[in-house]
């Protein structure tokens, strides 16, 4: 039997393996952040513009396809965050718009600026999106201020619901270790992800020897702030919600969810070992180029894992800390039971549209990008 | 209480994201099916003049295709960061066409413009083609999932209030995707589009012949444009036509303010400009009938009866209406645990009133009128550059028939200053649509006053500013790259 609540869950299970496949796919911001630092020469740093530059698109829509899927889903998530933490979601749109215009623009003639400027928007791109992102996910376990009251409508002269309960807008959240932490790390990881999606992508052994040195260090310092998260995460109070809808702070709400939830602590200790085994097998064998089809899958799932134990297992996975009743869980925040339905029906297609982008990649990712081939084909 | 200045700004801020948007979207629609219909006759003849033709658009389309998704997600967030009260009041609707576009349509676009810009040399010619005109394909399906959504803001249908969740909610997917006012949207928007490209391309084309360079490039583009632009400008004038008799229907504020229409009537005139009328002409265009009551600004506000009978409340009545609908909403909340009674009743009575709910929101007459002379005036602007472009790519298409285009330079230079114009035209268009429909976000149901965020005016300017300088720097840009790279030409004739 389909019920609301399953329909609730479900959606949440669609935001979490959107939420993992844009982390996944911000390898090309990762592969971005190491143009200045892994390409030495123009034509080194050509190559790892021209490699990320054939899937920029997939991420781009992924982040608009999540931001449309929250929309459609958890429209409360969509007006309470957006709208509050306004100045994060900004600044996070203009790296992605700087990112957009730049492949196209980089090197062609008229550009007014110099194809250098636009490959630091491109560079810079790769560093803050992640780093954002990452420090707004964060606050989907720290919490954020604001309130949500929607007898509001009825005040002719003030009838926004949901208001941010700070002037920052959003800022505040980097006032917060754990926000930050969480930051670094998704930024650190999008960088292992880039270093090894570029590894099997280009063939050049005098790149790849950069790129596996900047591996080392990337997977290095993903680590301190990932341990940290981690770390927090299993000992800090979490926001559960009762029976009655009434939210209350729990001791290691967190880690009890994982542990109360099998099926998502097997996900999460898989991903963080396809994570790991996709880096070591990439720096323990020069030979090794598949490493990014360990770690994507890994990526894939402990992000997952983490929005799951967000919001799964009564627990309110945009929590305020202003006012904890105005906390968003999948029940209070969730469209209509017919939209939830009509919209399940139409996620039907998601196989078929993940069948042929892989289809569509495979053709062609056939050969891997080398210095020939910027010779004589279309290229950025 | 709003902070004063809030509601403009953030309206501001949202037009200047879709006019910059709608600069490069059209654009897209249009040259993606020529260069589609281009590479198929490369396919077809196997002839490598036509490859090379579809790849200079190629170029140019990618270097315009950027921008449009730089300023397309902006907009798509913006419904969030600037609207968030609309985002809650009617995202359960609103929420589903942009979710499945995503799903539907920007995945096909990006997945298959990879394949159609780097694929050359690595995917099997057919596959390459496909790929080309599933980018097309895609870019239209989107257009499609946006303007259904945005048909539904114009006449919402198929969902119920609920004053429970204090929300819209869809009761009916078929109502919103069948909604009369999305089809006629859908052509009129993306065959203005078909319309854009190939003025595009013609301009850009007479400009070769008027250098007497890449002869054959141009007379062979300039054919699949003209075609794919008269095809495109008939269905432009029928789903036109079609959009005024729903715009008569659904918003008759807005059809006044494009007739600028105070007193309407039986047989009302059409205007021309101020002064000089056809009568009887609007009756017609907007009811299909000379003998069609159109009422105008002032009947629409002091209240009138339609042609059917149905007697039609004054502003006051509506927004009287609508303030007991909102007082009878707070009753309901407020009293459905302590007096289930009285809640019941109150529930009753906003149902009664639900449809000038948003009404309620207003505190005049004054605010149902949207800026008339802005309005009259893009429509006409709209209206008279469509008929000059059709008369344009008929005479094109005429002479290049006869293989006498070559010879008439006057021709080419009208082409060649015309690429300006198709942009205020579209830019016309969207005034028409958009601002004619103040002060709803949602026809008669949320007002902007009602829908906007609960942020600052200062960040709401600040965020103004920097998205004009951005935007401003990214349209110079994408025009002075464009103009090097059709000084440099397709180079086929060199070779």
């Amino acid at each position: 039997m389909i019920t609301y609540e399953f329909l609730q869950q479900y959606w949440w299970f669609l935001i979490s393996l959107l939420g993992g496949l844009l982390v996944f796919l911000l390898f090309v911001q990762g592969g971005n952040a190491l143009i200045f630092l892994a390409g030495k020469d123009e034509r080194e740093k050509e190559l790892i513009v021209n490699s990320t530059g054939r899937k920029w698109e997939l991420t781009f829509t992924t982040l608009v396809t999540f931001g449309g899927a929250f929309f459609a889903s958890f429209p409360l998530f969509y007006s309470t965050s957006f709208g509050g933490a306004y100045w994060v979601w900004i600044l996070i749109l203009i790296t992605f718009v700087f990112q957009a215009v730049s492949y196209e623009f980089q090197t062609k003639a008229g550009n007014l600026i110099g194809r250098t400027w636009f490959r630091v928007f491109l560079a810079l791109n790769g560093f803050l999106a992640p780093l954002l992102i990452g420090t707004a996910v964060g606050t989907f376990f720290s919490g954020s201020k604001f309130v949500v009251a929607k007898e509001a409508v009825g005040n002719v002269a003030a009838p926004t619901i949901s208001k941010w309960a700070t002037e920052w807008h959003g800022l505040e959240a980097v006032a917060s270790m754990f926000n930050v932490g969480f930051g670094l790390a998704v930024m650190c990881l999008a960088i292992v992800l880039g270093a090894l999606y570029l590894i099997n992508h280009i063939e050049d052994d005098r790149l790849a020897a950069d790129l596996r040195k900047w591996l080392k260090i990337s997977f290095g310092l993903f680590l301190i702030p990932f341990l940290y998260v981690v770390y927090r995460l299993f000992t800090m109070e979490g926001f559960a919600v009762d029976t009655e809808g009434v939210v209350y702070m729990q001791g290691g709400k967190y880690l009890q969810n994982l542990l109360q939830m099998p099926m998502v602590l097997s996900l999460f200790v898989l991903g963080v070992l396809l994570v790991v085994g996709g880096v070591a097998g990439s720096l323990l064998k020069p030979t090794f180029r598949r490493g990014i089809w360990l770690a994507a899958p890994g990526a894939v799932f402990v992000v997952m894992a983490l929005f799951m134990i967000a919001g799964y297992n009564n627990t309110a996975y945009y929590p305020s800390t202003a006012d904890i009743q105005s906390s968003l869980t999948l029940a209070n925040s969730c469209s209509s039971e017919f939209t939830l339905r009509t919209m399940a029906v139409v996620s039907l297609i998601i196989p078929f549209v993940v069948a042929y982008i892989a289809y569509a990649w495979r053709q062609m990712d056939k050969q891997s990008l080398t210095r020939e081939e910027l010779d004589t084909s279309d290229k950025y | 209480m709003i902070e004063s200045g809030l509601v403009d700004w953030s309206r501001l801020q949202f037009a200047l994201t879709a006019c910059y948007h709608w600069i490069f979207v059209p654009l897209t629609l249009g040259l993606s099916i020529i260069m589609a219909v281009m590479e198929s006759i490369y396919v077809i003849k196997g002839d490598l003049f036509w490859q090379k033709t579809a790849k200079f658009w190629m170029k140019l389309f990618a270097i315009n295709f950027a921008v449009g998704i730089a300023t397309g997600i902006i907009l798509e967030f913006q419904f969030g960061t600037n609207w968030s009260n609309y985002s809650w009041f009617v995202g359960d609707i609103f929420g589903a066409p942009l979710a499945i576009e995503g799903i539907f349509a920007f995945f096909m676009e990006a997945t298959f413009f990879a394949v159609m810009f780097f694929g050359w040399n690595k995917v099997g010619k057919r596959f390459h083609l496909l790929s080309t005109w599933l980018t097309g394909i895609g870019a239209s399906v989107s257009a499609l999932w946006i303007l259904i959504a945005n048909a539904w803001m114009q006449h919402p249908v198929g969902m119920e209030f609920n004053p429970d969740t204090v929300r819209h909610e869809m009761v009916d997917f078929w109502a919103l995707v069948m909604n009369p006012v999305a089809s006629s949207k859908f052509m009129h928007s993306v065959f203005s589009g078909w319309m854009t490209g190939a003025v595009f391309v013609i301009g850009i084309s007479c400009w070769y012949l008027l250098k007497r360079r890449e002869t054959r490039f141009a007379l062979s583009s300039i054919r699949v444009a003209a075609i794919v632009g008269l095809a495109g400008t008939m269905a432009v004038m029928f789903s036109g036509d079609k959009s005024g008799v729903q715009t008569a229907e659904y918003q008759p504020m807005k059809l006044a303010a494009m007739e600028g229409l105070e007193k309407g009537g039986k047989r009302a005139p059409f205007s021309i400009v101020p002064g000089i009328e056809v009568p009887g002409m609007l009756s017609v265009l907007a009811t299909h009938d000379l003998d069609g009551f159109v009422p105008g600004i002032n009947d629409i506000l002091d209240g009138y009866t339609d042609e059917s009978g149905k007697v039609m409340p004054s502003a006051e009545d509506k927004i009287a209406r609508g303030k007991r609908a909102i007082d009878a909403f707070s009753t309901y909340r407020a009293m459905k645990n302590e007096s289930p009674s009285v809640a019941d009743s109150a529930r009753k009575v906003l149902q009664e009133n639900m449809p000038y709910f948003g009404y309620g929101y207003l505190q005049s007459r004054n605010d149902l009128i949207p800026p008339v002379s802005l309005v009259y005036w893009a429509f006409r602007a709209m209206v008279g550059l469509g008929a000059f472009f059709l008369l344009l790519m008929t005479a094109i298409l005429w002479f290049e028939c006869r293989q006498t285009l070559v010879q008439k330079r006057w021709l080419q230079h009208i082409a060649l200053w015309t690429m300006p114009l198709i942009y205020i035209a579209g830019q016309a268009g969207w005034i028409v649509a958009e601002v004619g429909r103040q002060p709803w976000t949602i026809q008669g149901l949320l007002p902007v006053n009602a829908a906007v965020s609960s942020v600052s005016v200062g960040a709401v300017q600040t965020t103004f500013f920097i998205f004009v300088a951005i935007f401003t720097l990214f349209l110079i840009i994408e025009i002075r790259i464009m103009l090097k790279a059709v000084q440099k030409g397709p180079e086929i004739e060199h070779k």
